[in-house]
């Protein structure tokens, strides 16, 4: 269990300033979504909670720790990270990649435990990877490929999940099943779980809290219907937006207004 | 499926690796049949063996064998590690300027007359490596062009301060540039107890970072995600990978591309995983440097061919190949 607290973070790379003064907190087994437009700096701000951006002011807090304090090994048990691409061709094995995530608790000389080894065959079990642990990984499609790097997260056994546009490779039916795993970590098993997702419908359904980023600054936190509002989007994304509500879960439904379509049936 | 398969990979490895040294060692200018070879390796007595036979196995043959099995082997671990380090197919220790590097400092140490080899090889690899290393670097990650470029620019320039230490020294120039092509002609048991211990650590070294080379595998930022400290990791294995290729250039001299197509070959059969590819790796290369040498011994007899030469021609066309495949591939 461990809350992430964002400190009045800027951050920039070399001198170009992309996210100034965040104050934002992730609370154990909430799922918060980072949404906003493109190059707004949600990757930027992932990379700042792994630590591999260090923050040109303020402090990130891990379970009330900071962050660049942790050593490598500790920081890597605390947060794991699924990138957004699947970033490896060497041909490793579906379990071969996975077990990677133990690294964190064996090191680098120490051979796996049975303790890890059931760690990572229940992870392989649960995200329904078990069948296809032997296979190599440049084989896979990309959804097999973004839960095997799920896979290898989860079995860090963090205590903070970071997830870098999970659904943006997958199709509409592993869509809705990479992000119900997510909220099952949060809910059922107590992570606290930050994603950061293009689709405001999506983060709507799964979230339980949305940070909307706009022109470098925080613009909005809070609960989905709170945030996700026709002011609030058309103002992130200059665009207008209406907001309706979803058929089945009444959760904000949002579609732009393009000034310039002409075709098509209007009202 | 494949991983119980690898056991009996393995063993099939070892024991043609084993056979090619007993036949090996028979072959050359007075052949001996491999049943009196293994005689005299087991050192049973045997009324047929002459005086000779066990003199040309001991002094003449074995050591050198086993030197080709030893380079080979170190070329190849060490290989597997730069490719994991660069992150590209194409590294090795050839490729990326870490042979001219030690080639340089060997040059030196023999031109001045120090006792000091060895040490003055690692020095001058360790230099190059680093310097390859950060001017492919450039932009985050290593390209195979940027890679390929920077090594082959810093190559020509330590091999023309070799040249010219050797034009500038009184030394016999025909020992020094033999001793360049790569040759394993007149080496024997000095080397082979010069280079197997120094070899066998930085092999050991590198296996037993397999963890970090996979992850590694992943690029920076993956690798630190999952709690790897950069800095030092990559600080040990390149120190282990130069230090391997070093003692195996101090002994033998220049022989690319083993160490290039060992690891390739070993991850065909064992995949990518680097606790399975660098033992497979280690053998695969072993056999192909032990075979290479059968090769320049026997094709031009009683010419030998500089060992060196012979992986280049075979090596450089296979390099040529996969330069052209990677770029089609992703990234």
């Amino acid at each position: 269990m461990a809350t992430i607290d964002i400190q009045r973070v800027t951050l920039a790379y070399d001198n170009t300033e992309i996210l100034h003064e965040i104050e934002l907190e992730a609370h154990p087994g909430e799922v918060l979504a980072l949404v906003g437009p493109n190059g707004v700096g949600k990757t930027t701000l992932l990379r700042a909670l792994s630590r591999q951006l260090r923050p040109q002011q303020g402090v990130i807090l891990v379970d009330g720790r900071d962050t660049w304090r942790l050593s490598h090994r500790e920081a890597a048990r605390q947060v794991g990270l699924v990138p957004q691409q699947a970033d490896g061709d060497w041909p490793l094995s579906v379990e071969e990649v996975v077990a990677l995530g133990r690294m964190p608790h064996r090191g680098w000389f120490l051979p796996l435990s049975s303790h890890d080894r059931q760690v990572i065959h229940k992870t392989l079990q649960q995200i329904d990877l078990y069948p296809l642990r032997h296979r190599q990984v440049t084989t896979l499609s990309g959804g097999e490929r973004q839960r095997v790097l799920i896979a290898r997260a989860l079995v860090q056994e963090p205590q903070v999940l970071l997830l870098d546009e999970p659904t943006a490779n997958l199709d509409l039916r592993y869509q809705g099943m990479a992000l119900t795993l997510v909220q099952q970590l949060a809910h059922e098993q107590g992570l606290t779980v930050i994603v950061s997702i293009h689709d405001l419908n999506l983060a709507a359904l799964y979230a339980d809290r949305v940070a909307l980023l706009a022109e470098g600054r925080l613009l909005a936190k809070g609960l989905p219907h709170t945030v996700l509002t026709a002011e609030l989007l058309s103002l992130a994304y200059g665009i207008p937006v209406v907001v309706s509500h979803h058929p089945v879960y009444n959760t904000p439904l949002v579609a732009p207004v393009l000034p310039h379509k002409k075709n098509g049936v209007t009202k | 499926m494949r991983r119980s398969r690898v056991p009996l990979i393995f063993a099939a490895t070892v024991a043609l690796l084993l056979v090619t040294l007993v036949i090996s060692v028979g072959m050359g200018a007075v052949s001996i049949p491999p049943r009196q070879v293994l005689a005299v390796l087991l050192q049973r007595s045997n009324p047929e063996l002459s005086r000779t036979t066990v003199a040309i196995v001991w002094d003449l043959r074995l050591a050198r064998t086993l030197l080709a099995l030893v380079i080979g082997a170190g070329l190849a671990a060490s290989g597997s590690a730069y490719q994991a380090l660069f992150r590209n197919p194409l590294a090795d220790p050839y490729i990326i300027g870490a042979s001219g590097g030690a080639a340089l400092g060997a040059t030196l140490a023999i031109i001045l007359n120090l006792n000091l080899v060895m040490p003055a090889a690692f020095v001058t690899a360790l230099l190059a490596v680093t310097l390859v290393y950060f001017i492919a670097q450039a932009g985050g990650h290593v390209s195979s062009v940027s890679l390929v470029l920077a090594g082959v620019a810093l190559s020509t320039l330590l091999s023309s301060a070799v040249s010219l230490l050797m034009f500038l020294g009184d030394r016999d120039l025909h020992e020094v540039f033999a001793w360049l092509l790569g040759g394993l002609s007149g080496r024997s048991w000095p080397q082979l107890q010069l280079a197997t211990p120094l070899i066998a650590l930085g092999i050991i070294v590198l296996w037993s970072m397999s963890r970090p080379l996979d992850a590694l595998t992943f690029g920076e930022e993956t690798a630190q995600g999952l709690g790897l400290d950069l800095f030092r990791a990559r600080a040990l294995l390149v120190a282990a990978a130069t230090l391997t290729t070093a003692a195996a250039v101090a002994s033998a001299g220049i022989i690319g591309f083993v160490g290039l197509l060992a690891p390739h070959i070993a991850r065909r059969f064992v995949g990518g995983a680097h606790h399975l590819q660098i033992p497979m790796s280690v053998l695969v290369g072993a056999l192909l440097l032990v075979l290479a040498d059968d090769l320049a011994r026997t094709m031009m007899a009683p010419l030998e061919l500089p060992v060196g030469v012979l992986t280049a021609l075979l090596g450089a066309p296979f390099f040529l190949w996969l330069l052209k495949r990677s770029e089609t591939w992703p990234q």
